[in-house]
């Protein structure tokens, strides 16, 4: 007997939930990144199920293709984060207000 | 009911790895953490008969992507990365009427979502040979799309960390 897709639906959503949660909640950059990287995979858990639901390969190629989406995003979001660093000295997003009038 | 069992267990430690990703006071701990859901979210993949993105999903993520920032966790560690108490009035309510806001929206949207029973007849669905064949043929535009985008991503960060005109030009 092999696990309802509506399973894994929902625990992409409760994965989705948690990784928004994390980037409402904290103020560390890093965190807030590393609940964005939780939001992506939980998408890519819902699309890796529909596909298997469907015996259809597109959702395992779209989350490949995310996955390498995920991977340029993470360069550049670090890169930003070691520059604000540098020059702010915080990773606290509630600190870096430059634009602020 | 095997299939049942495993996806109940890894279901569990995916969801309390998430948690403790966000609850986690040291950053450190929530990277190691968050390893542990990739992990977890691999072997979910591998039993949906997707090998491939499973296996990806590691190599990727819990190898590539995580030591990235375990790296620059380490580059920023000891000052101040850890997070003053306090912040924006009424933040914790607020970001719980949004996630309790949000939560619902995405049940409603999925809960009518019930498709097919999930046959167990796709066993090389997942396999190299069958995703390639998709992969170069339908999607090859947005797979040479995704290799350009990797090079931009590659230039822009060296540019932005090495110190373009006006960034401090310390390269």
């Amino acid at each position: 007997m092999s696990v309802p897709t509506y399973f894994y639906i929902f625990l992409s959503a409760l994965l989705f939930l948690i990784g928004a949660l994390g980037v409402l909640l904290r103020r560390n950059a890093l965190v807030i990144f590393m609940c964005i990287e939780l939001m992506l995979n939980a998408v890519n858990l819902a699309l890796v199920a529909f596909g298997t639901a469907r015996q259809s390969l597109d959702g395992q190629v779209i989350a490949l293709l995310v996955m390498a989406v995920a991977a340029a995003e993470v360069a550049v979001g670090l890169g930003l984060i070691i520059t604000i660093f540098r020059h702010q000295d915080t990773v606290d997003v509630d600190e870096v207000k430059l634009l602020k009038g | 009911m095997v299939e049942m069992i495993l996806f109940i267990l890894i279901g569990l430690v995916a969801v309390a790895a998430a948690v403790g990703v966000v609850a986690q006071r040291n950053v450190m701990y929530s990277g190691l953490l968050l390893v542990l859901n990739f992990v977890c979210l691999a072997a979910l993949y591998i039993l949906m008969n997707a090998q491939f993105v499973g296996i990806v999903q590691i190599i990727v993520y819990a190898g590539a992507l995580m030591v990235l920032f375990l790296f620059t966790i380490m580059l920023l560690s000891g000052k101040r990365t850890e997070e003053a108490q306090g912040g924006l009035p009424a933040q914790g309510p607020l970001a719980a009427l949004f996630a309790a806001v949000l939560g619902v929206e995405v049940l409603l949207l999925t809960s009518g979502w019930r498709g097919a029973a999930q046959a167990g007849s796709g066993v090389n669905l997942g396999s190299v040979q069958a995703l390639a064949g998709v992969l170069f043929t339908r999607y090859l535009w947005a797979f040479e799309a995704t290799g350009l985008l990797l090079v931009i991503a590659v230039v822009g960060v060296v540019y932005l960390v090495k110190g373009g005109p006006g960034s401090g030009a310390r390269g």
